[in-house]
C-alpha cells in the first residue's frame, strides 16, 4: 500500500476499522455514490516533498521579486519594511491552524488579538466600531455601499472617479445585482480632487450614499471637510482610506464619515501578488446593527475574569440566513492579526515616522522629476503618491525599465483614458536615494 | 491584559534606516493634518513577542489537537507549503507588475486552475474569490448574468435545502434573489416531490451541497440535476464537502453548472482563525463568458491575465486573488497526486464511519447509516434524560483537551453535534475522542452539574455572551 505523509492509516488500521464498521471494503462505503470518473484524470501521480519544493522554487525564480527592484508603484499595494517579529508571530501554529473562534473558551488568543486590532483600526480611522476584517479593500468598499443603502433609503450611489478603479468595478458588480444605480462623480481636471461642482450637480433626493477616497487614487488628500459640507446629513458618507496615511492625516471620523473602509496590506503584509491582503471596516455605534462581518466584544466569564466573544451575531448569515447583513463568513482574521502585530511593533511613533518618510520622499521625488523636465499633473496636495505627465508610449518604457531594475510609476492608461499620458508614482519608507537616482536615470 | 495596558510612553520596538532625504515640505492644508496621533501601543520588541505568545497559548489549532468541526474540514496543514508561500519570488510580487516579470506566478495559477477543473469536471475557473461565501456570491452573480443574457428576467428565486449552510441563502439574497428553503425528506436528503413543487420558470438556480451537511450523499443527484435543468434553472455546487468524494465522482459529471471550492478546507491551506481562505469558482462551457475578470490564460507558452471576457460579471475584489493561498493548495495537490487525493477522501470517509459507529454505542446518530466524511449526533435524547444540552457537551470536551464539533447545525437536527474527523487523524485519536464522549455521557447521567458548568480547565470559563451583545464593548477604551 502506498503511504502519504499527511495520512496516518496503516493497512492494519484500515482493516480493523472496516471490520468494526461492518463492511468488507472501502468500496462498500461508497455503495450509494455513482462513479463518474471512468478514465484517468489528467493529474500527476503523488510526488515527494523535495521534488515539489524544487518545482515551486523554480516557478518563484521565474518571477522578478520586488526585493530586486527599485519600486515606485503603489496603487493599493505597497512595498514596506516588515519587521521579522511580525512574520514569526503570525506563523505561530496556534493562530495559523485555528478556525473561527466558535468555542470562545479555547479561542481567547484569537478573540483578544482581534479585539485589539479593532481598537487600533478605530484609533486610526477615528471611528467608534470596527469589525474583525473583510477580504480586501474592493469588497470592503462594496459592502460599505450596501450597508449605506440599508441605512439611507435611496436608490442611487455617487462614487468619485478618484476612488481606486478596481474598488469601483467591484462595488458596481456587487451593487447593480441588487438593482441599485451607481453614478460616477468626475475629478477636477486641475486639482485631481473630487469635483465639488460635479458632486453638487448630481446630488438629488434619490442619492443614499457618497463614496470618496482619502488620499484618493491619485494620491491627492481630498478636503473631507468641504465634501461633507456639500453632502446632506442623511446621506451616508463612505470614506475609503489608506491606513498608514492616517498616522499623519486627520482621521475621516473627524469629518463626519459614516463608514470608513480600505485595504490594510500596507500594515505589515507582504505585497503577495495582491492577496491575501486585508479589508478593514469601521463605522459609528449608531449604525453597528447594519454592519457586515464578525465583531468581537469584551465580556466576563462566570468567575468575573475578563474575556472576549463574538457579539451581535444575529446580523450574520449563520443565524439570519437570507436576511443577514452580508453573506460573509470566512474573513481575513489572520491578516488582521498580522497588522495588529505590525502596529504594535511600529507603535505610535514608528507609524508616524513611516508615514512622514513615505510622504516626504514622494515630494522630493517630484521635485527631482520636475528638475529633469517632467510635469506634475494635478495641483492638489498629495501624500505619498502623485500623478505626473510621461507622454505617450510610456508603457513600453515602463516595461523596459525593469531591465534596469526599476519598477517605474504605474502607467495610468490602463485605468483612465483621459490620463493615458500620465503615470502614478509612489514612494514608501523603503525608497532610498539610490532608488531615486536609478529611476531618474531610467525614465529620462 | 491588553497590549494597550502594557504600553509605556517612550518605549519602542522598531528601527528604521537613517533617513537621507532633506525635508522638502508639502502643501497639505493645516486642517487636514492630524492633531491627536492615533493611540497605538508603545512597547519594546520582547513585550510584543511575550504578549502574542501568551495569546497563542490561549488558542487551539489543528497543530494542538483534534479539531472535528463538521463542514470545516480541519485537516492538517503541511508545513512545507508555508515555506513555499514565503518565497521572495512569490510574496514580493506586485499585482500590476509587467506580465513578463510574473510568468512563474501566472503559470502556477494557470496550472492550479487546470488541476482544479480536472478534479471537479469543470471547463474553466476563476481563482479570484477570497472565501467560500465570496465564491457563492460570484456563482450567483454568474447565474443572474446568464439568465439576463437570455432576457429571461422572470427568474427571481433560488432553491436551497433546509440543511444548507447559512451562506447559501445569504449569498443568493445578496444578488437580489428570493430564497425558497425546501424541507429534507425523512431520509435526510432532498425531497424530490418538494423540489418538483417549487421548481418552475421562476427558478434561477438550485444550490446544493453534496454530500450534504448530514454527511449523506444525494443519491438521486442525477435526477435532481435533470429536473432543475428541465425547468431552465442552473445547478450550483457548494464545495464545502468535496473532501468526501475526490477522485471518485465529479460535480461536473453529476450535472452541476457551477462549483465552488474551499481551498482552505479540501486543499489543506490553514484557516488562520477564520481566514484568509480562497474560494475558486468553476463553470461549464456555457458560463465561461460570464467569469469575473481577470482570468488567467495561456497562449503560445506565455501566461497572461485576460480582462476581455465578453459578458463578464465584472470584478468581485481588487487584484487577482489570494495568491499565497493558491501557492499552498497547488503544492498540496502535487504532493498528494491523483492517487493521494482519492485516498484522502477514502480515509476521510473511513474515519467518519468508524467514529460514527463508535459513538452510536452510547449516543444517538441522526440518520444512522453509512455516511460520507461527516455525520451528525442528535443530542435531544441526552437533554431529555439528563438536562445536559449539546452546548454543555461541547464545553466539556474542551476540558479534555480536544476541540468541540460544530454544534446546533444543521438546523434540521435538534441539539446537533456535527462531526468531521478528516483523513489526517489516526485511529488512536478517534478512539480517544470516543472515549472522552463516552465519559461525558456517563457524567451527564451521574453528575450532570460538572458538565453543565463546563469548561473548568480552559484559560477562561463560560463567558457571558448575552451581556456582551446587549451592552457591547467594541474596543479597548
Amino acid at each position: 500500500m502506498k503511504k502519504y505523509p499527511y495520512i496516518p492509516h496503516t493497512e492494519e488500521d484500515i482493516e480493523e476499522m472496516l471490520k468494526y464498521i461492518g463492511v468488507k471494503s472501502i468500496e462498500d462505503l461508497y455503495a450509494e455514490v455513482p462513479v463518474t470518473i471512468t478514465s484517468d484524470l489528467k493529474i500527476p501521480e503523488s510526488q515527494d516533498e523535495f521534488s515539489v519544493r524544487r518545482h515551486l522554487e523554480k516557478l518563484a525564480s521565474e518571477n522578478i521579486s520586488l526585493k530586486d527592484l527599485s519600486v515606485f508603484m503603489g496603487a493599493g499595494v505597497y512595498l514596506r519594511y516588515v519587521p521579522s517579529v511580525v512574520h514569526h508571530i503570525a506563523m505561530k501554529p496556534e493562530f495559523l491552524t485555528a478556525y473561527t473562534p466558535y468555542q470562545a473558551e479555547v479561542s481567547q488568543g484569537t478573540l483578544q488579538a482581534l479585539f485589539e486590532y479593532q481598537t487600533m483600526i478605530c484609533e486610526l480611522t477615528g471611528m467608534e466600531v470596527a469589525n474583525s476584517s473583510m477580504y480586501d479593500g474592493g469588497s470592503a468598499t462594496a459592502e460599505a455601499v450596501l450597508m449605506g443603502l440599508r441605512i439611507s433609503r435611496g436608490r442611487k450611489v455617487l462614487v468619485s472617479k478618484a476612488v481606486h478603479p478596481e474598488y469601483r468595478i467591484t462595488t458596481k458588480t456587487y451593487v447593480k445585482a441588487q438593482g441599485f444605480e451607481i453614478i460616477e462623480v468626475d475629478f477636477d481636471k486641475e486639482t485631481g480632487e473630487t469635483s465639488l461642482d460635479d458632486l453638487k450637480s448630481k446630488l438629488d433626493e434619490e442619492i443614499a450614499v457618497v463614496v470618496v477616497q482619502y488620499p484618493n487614487f491619485f494620491g491627492i488628500v481630498e478636503d473631507l471637510e468641504k465634501l461633507r459640507n456639500e453632502i446632506p446629513e442623511n446621506v451616508v458618507f463612505v470614506v475609503v482610506t489608506e491606513p498608514v496615511s492616517l498616522a499623519l492625516l486627520e482621521p475621516p471620523g473627524k469629518f463626519g464619515a459614516d463608514i470608513v473602509v480600505g485595504g490594510g496590506q500596507s500594515l505589515g503584509i507582504y505585497p503577495s501578488f495582491g492577496g491575501p491582503g486585508l479589508g478593514f471596516f469601521a463605522t459609528l455605534e449608531k449604525h453597528v446593527r447594519k454592519m457586515p462581518g464578525r465583531i468581537i466584544g469584551e465580556t466576563k466569564d462566570v468567575e468575573g475574569k475578563r474575556g472576549y466573544v463574538m457579539i451581535l451575531q444575529t446580523r450574520e448569515q449563520h443565524i439570519r440566513r437570507a436576511k443577514a447583513t452580508s453573506n460573509i463568513c470566512s474573513n481575513h482574521a489572520h491578516s488582521a492579526l498580522t497588522t495588529a502585530v505590525y502596529m504594535s511593533v511600529m507603535g505610535k511613533e514608528g507609524l508616524k515616522e513611516v508615514a512622514y518618510r513615505s510622504m516626504n520622499t514622494a515630494h522630493y521625488l517630484l521635485k527631482k522629476l520636475e528638475e529633469i523636465g517632467f510635469e506634475r499633473r494635478f495641483k492638489g496636495p498629495f501624500f505619498n503618491e502623485f500623478v505626473f505627465k510621461v507622454g505617450g508610449n510610456y508603457e513600453k518604457k515602463w516595461r523596459e525599465m525593469v531591465k534596469k531594475k526599476v519598477l517605474g510609476p504605474l502607467p495610468l492608461a490602463k485605468f483612465y483614458k483621459e490620463l493615458s499620458d500620465c503615470a502614478l508614482a509612489c514612494t514608501t519608507e523603503v525608497t532610498s536615494p539610490e532608488d531615486v537616482e536609478k529611476l531618474l536615470e531610467a525614465i529620462r | 491584559m491588553t497590549i494597550f495596558e502594557k504600553s509605556k510612553k517612550g518605549r519602542k520596538a522598531y528601527t528604521l534606516p537613517p533617513y537621507e532625504f532633506e525635508d522638502v515640505g508639502n502643501d497639505i492644508p493645516e486642517h487636514l493634518l492630524r492633531e491627536d496621533p492615533p493611540e497605538l501601543p508603545e512597547v519594546h520588541e520582547l513585550d510584543v513577542v511575550r504578549h502574542y505568545t501568551e495569546l497563542a497559548r490561549k488558542n487551539y489549532g489543528v497543530d494542538v489537537g483534534f479539531y472535528p468541526l463538521g463542514s470545516c474540514t480541519m485537516k492538517y496543514n503541511p508545513k512545507m507549503n508555508e515555506d513555499l508561500a514565503n518565497l521572495d519570488g512569490f510574496k514580493y510580487l506586485h499585482p500590476y507588475q509587467p506580465e513578463e516579470t510574473t510568468q512563474g506566478a501566472l503559470k502556477l495559477m494557470y496550472h492550479l486552475k487546470e488541476l482544479l477543473c480536472e478534479i471537479t469536471g469543470m471547463d474553466d475557473m476563476t481563482l479570484a474569490p477570497a472565501a467560500g461565501a465570496h465564491g457563492e456570491l460570484t456563482g450567483m452573480l454568474i447565474v443572474r448574468a446568464f439568465h439576463d443574457s437570455k432576457n429571461d428576467t422572470k427568474r427571481k428565486k433560488v432553491i436551497v435545502p433546509d440543511s444548507a449552510h447559512g451562506t447559501n441563502p445569504a449569498s443568493a439574497s445578496m444578488v437580489g434573489y428570493e430564497v425558497v428553503e425546501i424541507k429534507s425528506s425523512s431520509e435526510g436528503l432532498v425531497d424530490l416531490k418538494e423540489l418538483e413543487k417549487n421548481l418552475d420558470d421562476e427558478t434561477a438556480a438550485v444550490m446544493l451541497t453534496n454530500p450534504n451537511t448530514l454527511g449523506l450523499f444525494e443519491k438521486d443527484i442525477e435526477k435532481i440535476t435533470s429536473m432543475a435543468h428541465e425547468a431552465g434553472a442552473l445547478l450550483y455546487y457548494d464545495g464545502a464537502n468535496l473532501n468526501a468524494i475526490m477522485g471518485r465522482v465529479r460535480p461536473g459529471d453529476m450535472g452541476f453548472d457551477i462549483v465552488h471550492l474551499n481551498l482552505h478546507k479540501t486543499f489543506s491551506t490553514p484557516h488562520g482563525m477564520g481566514g484568509p481562505g480562497s474560494g475558486p469558482i468553476g463553470v461549464k462551457k456555457h458560463l465561461t463568458d460570464f467569469l469575473p475578470v481577470p482570468v488567467v490564460r495561456e497562449k503560445g507558452g506565455r501566461y497572461y491575465l485576460d480582462y476581455n471576457v465578453p459578458k463578464t460579471i465584472g470584478m468581485v475584489r481588487s487584484f487577482l486573488g489570494n495568491f499565497l493561498v493558491l501557492v499552498k493548495a497547488y503544492a498540496y495537490i502535487l504532493v498528494m497526486g491523483k492517487d493521494g487525493l482519492k485516498f484522502a477522501s477514502e480515509m476521510a470517509v473511513l474515519n467518519a464511519n468508524y467514529l460514527r459507529k463508535k459513538l452510536s454505542e452510547f449516543m444517538k446518530i441522526a440518520y444512522d447509516r453509512i455516511c460520507m466524511h461527516e455525520f451528525v449526533v442528535d443530542g435531544s435524547y441526552l437533554l431529555k434524560k439528563t438536562g445536559v444540552k449539546t452546548l454543555d457537551v461541547a464545553k466539556r470536551i474542551l476540558d479534555f483537551g480536544m476541540h468541540a464539533p460544530t454544534i446546533y447545525f444543521p438546523l434540521i437536527v435538534h441539539e446537533a453535534l456535527m462531526i468531521e474527523p478528516t483523513e489526517t487523524e489516526s485511529k488512536e485519536t478517534l478512539d480517544r475522542f470516543a472515549q472522552i464522549l463516552e465519559n461525558i455521557v456517563k457524567e451527564a447521567e451521574e453528575n450532570p452539574e460538572i458538565v453543565k458548568t463546563a469548561p473548568h480547565k480552559t484559560p477562561v470559563r463560560r463567558l457571558d455572551e448575552v451581556t456582551a451583545s446587549r451592552k457591547p464593548v467594541f474596543r479597548w477604551r
